[in-house]
């Protein structure tokens, strides 16, 4: 292990103690916290000798220069942050500044379900059966998800009780503002939606500084009967910033999980995307459309396991690569003996716009069912000659006429975005990505 | 309006067009006819400037100036149109969307100011009335799911949205049935004046009933061999190319 690797674990594993005297917590607790640093010390980062992450190396983003408890809230005004709320949507907000909350540009609630903080759901006795029902219940004690259990601390909590519909979408933003230092950040999500409930939830991670930071995110969700969850995850970050997206899902019968997934920014993003089905008749679904360029790097790894008969799952992944960035899809589909009359789709369409880009992708099918439909495609490709002549024959330009079928490529994806405002902006990030003004909306 | 002068072009290395004379004023219909393989669709696709085909020798001169080296969309912005055969469908971007964009780009292009939303929406009323178009037609994707004739009617919609000078129609009537045909030649009938000009590409002397041309031509194995009124599409059609191929090997 490189250096850098290795000064930055010693510093989490020192810190931690400290950290957690900090914390007083209950005895249960506390085990849980012990039990999974010395999973991250016993571990330690992945590497790329590790099948899982053979094509996404963390050595770059480790800096043992990262402050880990940063501690001022910097007092960041609703000016600062505006262009990043999708504020033309009515919605509850659930804002952090370098990983604290904070309660003036927040709007939470607790009437019909609640949209809150982590720290008061961990803390609060109310709370206690559901803690100990849920969380940390849906990952899988790998390094990097232990790593922030052991240092959870704030977060989202979201809970839709049984049979009710948000009637808002819920927004999580994560701001870093580190401006005179390099952040590590450890967010922590709990999503819990109770029978026949309904939520959508759109989440973002923003860096408001030129100085380097590595978010280490958990979110854990969990479905029940009937329940309907649509998971929004904008990546538009800071060249500097980087992100660990662990998120690991647990559905139970009947319910419907959609996530998308939108990678545009950052300089590395790994997204360990994990649904664990453990009903019959549950739909889950993925889907993602990557841009990037210069040498960014996303790294999509799903894992859909089904357990039950009668289950579908549908991943859509788009990715359009320019200049020396590079992709990696790897999707993982498991099929128990007994989970008969699974129907499993995976798509992976990539486009390369350089010769020096990069697309690694590996489908990976595990079926020990006999009587199952699925499949897998994976394309990798440019963009129509002929379809840019067209474009370029009725007076549009190059640049114009590769946008709009990068546009025509993701349309899929972008269209079963169900909340109108969130499409708009998402189709806005991607025609400011690519560099041209469309003059109309999708 | 145009004149091509000796042109020759190659794709990926084999000889399509083998030195095309052609001139066409404004105010002009011309038809080209030819076998499959003669190069019609090349001629087509190379006076719109696809760089898939390669220009040797010969210069395109439109509006008195130069066009070879241009750009297919710089092309555009000087009034050239060509209606494909295959057009392409783009998911996503509606008939609407895609004109309006291609409007706009081509008026920026010519220093002018992007059209406004009503004129535009007017423009739209009263051209696709005169094709015939059904307003819900509009809001769909691009050629996405469109009929043969729907992907044809809406070419000729861009072109009547576009107003070029010259239009060239590359297969316009291929799986077209007879009102569809009907319909397509009226509209660029209608959309005609002393202004522009139209170039026809086609195989059969069919279209040619509705859409009369002032000049016909044959091309035979990259050249045209033969060039004369509308009877000379008649007689192509009752007779075929043999006759003008033993005439060429002849001469």
């Amino acid at each position: 292990m490189a250096q850098s690797d290795q000064e930055l674990k010693d510093k989490l594993i020192s810190s931690f103690f400290a950290f957690e005297e900090e914390m007083e917590l209950e005895n249960d607790h506390h085990h849980m916290r012990d039990d999974a640093i010395k999973i991250f010390e016993e571990k330690g980062f992945p590497t790329k000798k590790l099948e899982e992450w053979k094509y996404t190396s963390l050595k770059s983003v480790l800096n043992p220069e990262y402050n880990l408890f940063p501690k001022k809230d910097k007092s960041l005004e609703y000016h600062d942050i505006k262009k990043y709320c999708i504020h033309d949507i009515d919605s509850y907000q659930l804002v952090f500044i370098d990983g604290i909350y904070s309660s003036h540009l927040s709007t939470t609630t607790h009437d019909k379900f609640d949209a809150c903080l982590m720290s008061a759901f961990l803390n609060k006795p109310k709370y206690k059966p559901l803690v100990d029902k849920y969380f940390n219940k849906a990952t899988p004690k790998e390094s990097l998800d232990a790593l922030n259990t052991a240092f959870s601390k704030e977060g989202a909590f979201i809970r839709i009780p049984k049979g009710v519909t948000a009637e808002k979408p819920v927004q999580i933003l994560n701001f870093s503002t580190g401006s005179d230092e390099k952040l590590m950040l450890q967010p922590r999500n709990l999503v819990i939606i109770e029978e026949g409930a309904e939520a959508e939830v759109i989440e973002r991670h923003q860096s408001l500084t030129e100085n380097e930071v590595l978010t280490n995110s958990v979110t854990e969700i969990f479905l029940e009967k009937n329940a309907k969850l649509d998971y929004y995850k904008i990546q538009n970050d800071k060249i500097k910033a980087s992100l660990v997206d662990n998120t690991y899902i647990k559905q139970e019968e009947k319910s419907d999980c959609e996530i998308y997934t939108f990678s545009f920014g950052g300089k590395l993003t790994r997204n360990n995307l994990h649904y664990h089905q453990n009903g019959e008749n549950i739909n889950s679904s993925m889907k993602g459309v990557t841009i990037i360029e210069g040498k960014q790097h996303v790294d999509h790894n799903t894992l859909v396991h089904h357990t039950q008969p009668n289950c579908e799952s549908h991943q859509d992944y788009k990715g359009i690569f320019a200049d020396r960035s590079t992709g990696v899809f790897n999707g993982r589909v498991l099929v128990d003996k007994i989970a008969q009359k699974t129907n499993a789709f995976q798509s992976n369409n990539n486009i390369l716009i350089d010769d020096k880009a990069t697309i690694n992708s590996k489908p990976q099918l595990e079926i020990f069912a006999d009587d199952v439909a699925c499949s897998h495609g994976c394309t990798i490709g440019e963009l129509d000659e002929d379809a840019l002549f067209y474009l370029q024959s009725r007076g549009i330009p190059e640049k114009e006429a590769k946008a709009l079928l990068m546009f025509a490529f993701a349309n899929n994806v972008l269209n079963s975005v169900n909340i109108p405002e969130l499409k708009r902006r998402i189709t806005k990030q991607i025609a400011n990505k690519i560099g041209v003004s469309l003059g109309f909306e999708l | 309006m145009l004149q091509i002068k000796n042109l020759h072009a190659t794709v990926e290395g084999e000889k399509i067009l083998k030195g095309i004379n052609l001139s066409i004023n404004a105010g002009e219909v011309h038809a080209i006819m030819g076998p499959n393989g003669s190069g019609k669709s090349t001629l087509a696709s190379v006076i719109a400037g696809n760089e898939d085909y390669e220009v040797q020798k010969g210069d395109i001169v439109f509006d008195k100036a130069n066009i070879s080296e241009l750009s297919p969309d710089e092309r555009a912005h000087k009034g050239i149109f060509l209606s494909f055969q295959y057009p392409v469908s783009i998911p996503g971007v509606s008939v609407t969307n895609f004109i309006k964009t291609a409007i706009n780009q081509i008026r920026v292009a010519r220093g002018q100011e992007e059209m406004s939303a009503s004129d535009m929406l007017k423009m739209m009323r009263e051209k696709s009335k005169l094709l015939g178009i059904d307003r819900k037609f509009l809001s769909r994707s691009l050629n996405e799911n469109f009929s043969g004739g729907e992907k044809k009617r809406n070419e000729i919609f861009q072109m009547a949205m576009l107003e070029p000078k010259l239009s060239i129609l590359d297969g316009t009537d291929s799986g077209l049935d007879i009102d569809a045909l009907k319909t397509v030649a009226n509209g660029v009938n209608t959309l005609k004046n002393n202004d522009n000009a139209t170039l026809v590409i086609t195989h059969y002397q069919r279209l040619l009933d509705y859409i009369v041309p002032d000049v016909v031509h044959v091309l035979l194995d990259g050249k045209i061999v033969k060039s004369g009124d509308k009877d000379l599409a008649l007689k192509l059609e009752k007779e075929g190319y043999d006759w003008l191929k033993s005439e060429t090997v002849n001469a």
